[in-house]
């Protein structure tokens, strides 16, 4: 399974957008599009570290605010572990 | 951060300041008192001629201590010279026995954790008989705001 369908499956307990989740793609803003909180938005972090096994910092938190920038974390901490 | 550090530190006033003393406070957890006045303004209405403790005031209670509290010692020694703000984003909480008025209660809260601002937190209520009265987990958002 692609690292997007993964991304959705963790999202989908915290938005009510429903619309939006279904139709996700790189251009989807977290907190614009799926009206995601502050707050969820730090349960979605600790998720994807849960399900990708990766430790996520506070530089690379920040960045996590589009699909896109998400993705791009997690490959990059996946990246790590495996060198 | 002591104790007393903590307590003036607090946002809130009568009649919405729902913390008389902290007992123990760590990096780990904090433990505080309340006794609810006789006078405070809801047992007027809740319920008429039989007052009780608003289950919404148990839950401000158990977050002022167990929450608000351990938020301002957690973020205390970053900047003293920073207001904290504590938002609550979440709560649940199950109620289990009733607590009246001048009933004095303790207040336990662990860290389950403290990551990106979010402080998550497993929350006891206590009576003066040791029964617990509410139980459950509250969660908030701490940050700092610098004087303007």
């Amino acid at each position: 399974m692609s690292i997007i369908n993964d991304l959705k499956e963790i999202i989908k307990p915290y938005t009510e957008n429903k619309i939006a989740l279904e139709n996700i793609s790189e251009d989807t803003d977290l907190l614009k599009d799926l009206n995601i909180n502050s707050a969820n938005l730090v349960d979605i972090v600790l998720d994807v570290e849960e399900k990708f096994g990766i430790t996520i910092d506070d530089a690379s938190m920040n960045k996590m605010l589009t699909v896109k920038a998400t993705i791009a974390v997690i490959e990059e901490k996946l990246a790590q572990n495996a060198g | 951060m002591n104790a007393q550090q903590i307590l003036e530190k607090l946002p809130y006033s009568k009649p919405f300041l729902f913390v008389d003393e902290l007992l123990h406070i760590d990096e780990n957890g904090v433990k505080g008192t309340y006794t609810y006045a006789e006078e405070l303004d809801f047992y007027k209405g809740h319920f008429r001629d039989f007052p009780i403790t608003p289950g919404v005031i148990l839950t401000e209670t158990m977050a002022q201590i167990g929450l608000v509290c351990l938020g301002i010692y957690l973020l205390g020694d970053q900047n003293t010279h920073a207001k904290t703000a504590v938002v609550m984003t979440s709560n649940h909480i199950d109620f289990l026995k009733p607590v009246f008025p001048l009933e004095k209660v303790i207040v336990t809260s662990e860290k389950v954790y403290f990551r990106f601002n979010k402080l998550s937190c497993n929350v006891k209520m206590e009576n003066e008989a040791g029964e617990i009265v509410c139980k459950g987990t509250i969660a908030g958002m701490i940050t700092e705001k610098s004087h303007e």
